[in-house]
């Protein structure tokens, strides 16, 4: 088919436009709001006790968080390409459910199920707080970004078959040589992006964490949680800009640490 | 020498190997020759322990290795793809074996340098399998399997995956290399020409089952049944019988034919055929002829006879066999 050159220009001015009015315009704003009254507004805005606590809450989880997603990724991958079981099927549905659950519903059923009188609720009347406490956290997190480094995995180990591996085999490695050597190079690139998407849902996530947190500034805040809390209670309008730009401003330089890591690795 | 007693694998209901057995003298340059789908891959993963046998037994050099996984078996494995490690140089993929052992870096870089100057990539040290041909990539892939000391070499279709002038000159070459090394050598191939031209014996198989064992003269000249003879080089039907296409002599005179075909024992006789079409291969001529009964067949002679019959399109000619290759009786539904 062809396309008229005005049609095109049109078409063109469109698909920019809309990506200009839903993804630059906002994030110009929040800069822009958070810069105007000058760099050194912004450090005292993310410095206070509170912002602190909450950066470092943040980050926590996501050192939690990323390991876990990592190691189990993985072997679900490895288990939906390679295995031959029953109930693949389930689980290859089970690993989209996060996608498909809306992280609020994720808060209540983990309430339900950790909460005192829920069905592990034992632990909670032993002092062990999961719901308003750290592990709620990282559970809820845990879940809404399951799916990331499963889904980025799995296509690689398709494509790369098992000639490698097997090939590894016959010159004398054992299966944990073979991942080592050969499986985990191979897959390094499925793995550090679906590490990058797990850290920015992580840092981003709301409306799970909100509902399995204590919300205490300075406790048991993390940083979107800070961002709501300056924004709707303390009407700190120009806090919750500067929490959000510094949000951001963590994802992008995750996103960068994990290119500039991996094309050093890659061009050795 | 490798020994393959009973072997069966299904999948499903269906039998990729059914009950072979095999022996593979130490040695040898075997090659598992049949058509796609006829198991000599199963059989040679089954060998190899990529592929788990349901019944029988595999031993090499006197040891059971029915139950080993792979790495202690004492292989070689060249898969057809190549399987070059890609994130690794040239050197790192030949060392691969010797790093697993754990060899000093030393012995390792000299060993790496021999074979990368056997397999001819001196000078590929530090490229990546990216930066190879693929012709240059199997060498590579044979190098690393050679690196390990391998009892036995296995080969699944080395070359079928590179263009055909350099799948002969690396057949060749492999030849050669297993003339100087002496190693135990397995290879799967399709394709008969590459069987007889590299191998020192030759198994057939069929249908997940091994029609005939033999060297490459023997199972050319004397095929146990229609399916090696057909396997392993053109055929014509000839009366009653099948022929090779170069055993069949043309007579322009019906008479000397007859007088000629009388000396050959067990003969089908002679069949007057029309000349269809004349066609120069070469070193040779091959001449599609139709019998009276309608029959097609080719015969295939040399250019000189060619030329002292001066044959033409829709010209007459008398065909008697001579030296008969084969032995078997053909299904009469398909003789002329
Ligand atoms: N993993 C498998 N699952 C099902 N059938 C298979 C599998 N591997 C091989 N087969 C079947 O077994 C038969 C023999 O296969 P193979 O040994 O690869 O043949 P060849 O190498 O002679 O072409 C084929 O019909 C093939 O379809
Ligand atoms: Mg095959």
């Amino acid at each position: 088919m062809r396309i008229s050159t005005g049609t095109r220009i049109s078409l063109r001015v469109i698909a920019l436009g809309y990506l200009f009015v839903l993804l630059a315009v906002p994030i110009a704003v929040i800069l822009w709001r958070t810069f105007s009254p000058g760099i050194g507004e912004f450090v005292a805005s993310v410095s206070t006790p509170a912002a602190q606590s909450a950066i470092n809450l943040s980050l926590l989880i996501v050192a939690i968080v990323v390991p876990l997603n990592v190691v189990f990724g993985v072997a679900t991958a490895l288990a939906l390409v390679r295995g031959r079981f029953r109930g693949r099927g389930l689980l290859q549905a089970v690993v989209d459910l996060p996608f498909a659950v809306s992280p609020i519903v994720v808060g209540v059923a983990l309430i339900m199920l950790w909460g005192a009188g829920g069905w592990f609720g034992g632990l909670d009347n032993a002092g062990f707080k999961v719901i308003f406490g750290l592990p709620g956290m990282v559970i809820a997190t845990l879940f809404v970004t399951l799916p990331f480094v499963v889904r980025e995995v799995e296509p690689v180990l398709h494509e790369i078959g098992q000639e490698q591996e097997q090939a590894a085999s016959t010159l004398g490695a054992n299966r944990w040589q073979t991942f080592w050597r050969i499986t985990l190079p191979a897959i390094r690139w499925g793995l550090t992006y679906g590490i990058v998407l797990t850290v920015a849902r992580a840092l981003g996530e709301f409306g799970a964490v909100i509902m399995v947190s204590s919300g205490f500034p300075g406790v048991s805040q993390t940083l979107t949680l800070l961002v709501h809390s300056r924004y709707i209670d303390d009407h700190n309008t120009y806090g919750a800009y500067a929490a959000a730009t510094l949000l951001m401003g963590i994802a992008l330089v995750v996103l960068l640490l994990m290119t500039v890591l991996d094309r050093k690795r890659s061009d050795r | 020498m490798i020994t393959v007693t009973d072997a069966r694998k299904n999948y499903g209901s269906f039998a990729a190997l059914d009950d072979v057995s095999l022996d593979i003298p130490s040695g040898s340059l075997t090659a598992l020759l049949g058509p796609s789908g006829s198991g000599k891959s199963t059989l040679l993963r089954s060998i190899a322990g990529l592929e788990g046998l349901d019944s029988g037994t595999v031993t090499i050099e006197g040891r059971d290795v029915t139950n080993e996984p792979p790495q202690r078996r004492g292989i070689g494995f060249v898969f057809q793809h190549y399987a070059a490690f890609k994130h690794m140089t040239v050197r790192d993929n030949v060392a691969f074996g010797l790093t697993i052992r754990k060899r000093p870096k030393a012995e390792t870089d000299k060993k790496v340098d021999e074979l990368l100057e056997i397999v001819g990539l001196d000078g590929f040290r530090n490229r990546y399998p990216a930066q190879l041909s693929g012709g240059q990539r199997q060498r590579m892939a044979l190098a690393r399997a050679l690196a390990v000391d391998p009892q036995v070499l296995l080969l699944d279709e080395p070359f079928g995956a590179l263009d055909a002038k350099v799948r002969t000159d690396l057949r060749q070459w492999l030849r050669r290399l297993h003339d100087e090394v002496h190693v135990t050598t397995v290879l799967v191939t399709h394709d008969q020409e590459e069987a007889l031209d590299v191998a020192d014996r030759i198994a057939v198989l069929n249908k997940g089952r091994i029609e005939q064992v033999g060297d490459p003269v023997t199972l050319y000249e004397r095929p146990a049944n229609d399916f090696v003879m057909g396997f392993l080089g053109s055929v014509a039907h000839f009366g009653d019988q099948l022929v090779r296409p170069h055993d069949i002599v043309l007579e322009r005179d019906r008479a000397t034919a007859l007088a000629l075909d009388a000396k050959v024992a067990g003969s089908p006789g002679v069949v007057e055929a029309v000349v269809e079409r004349v066609v120069p291969l070469g070193f040779e001529v091959r001449v599609d002829l139709r019998a009276d009964s309608g029959a097609r067949f080719a015969a295939q002679i040399t250019r000189r006879d060619a030329a002292d019959l001066q044959l033409r399109e829709g010209e007459t000619v008398h065909a008697r066999a001579v030296g008969r290759s084969s032995v078997v009786e053909v299904d009469p539904a398909l003789a002329i």
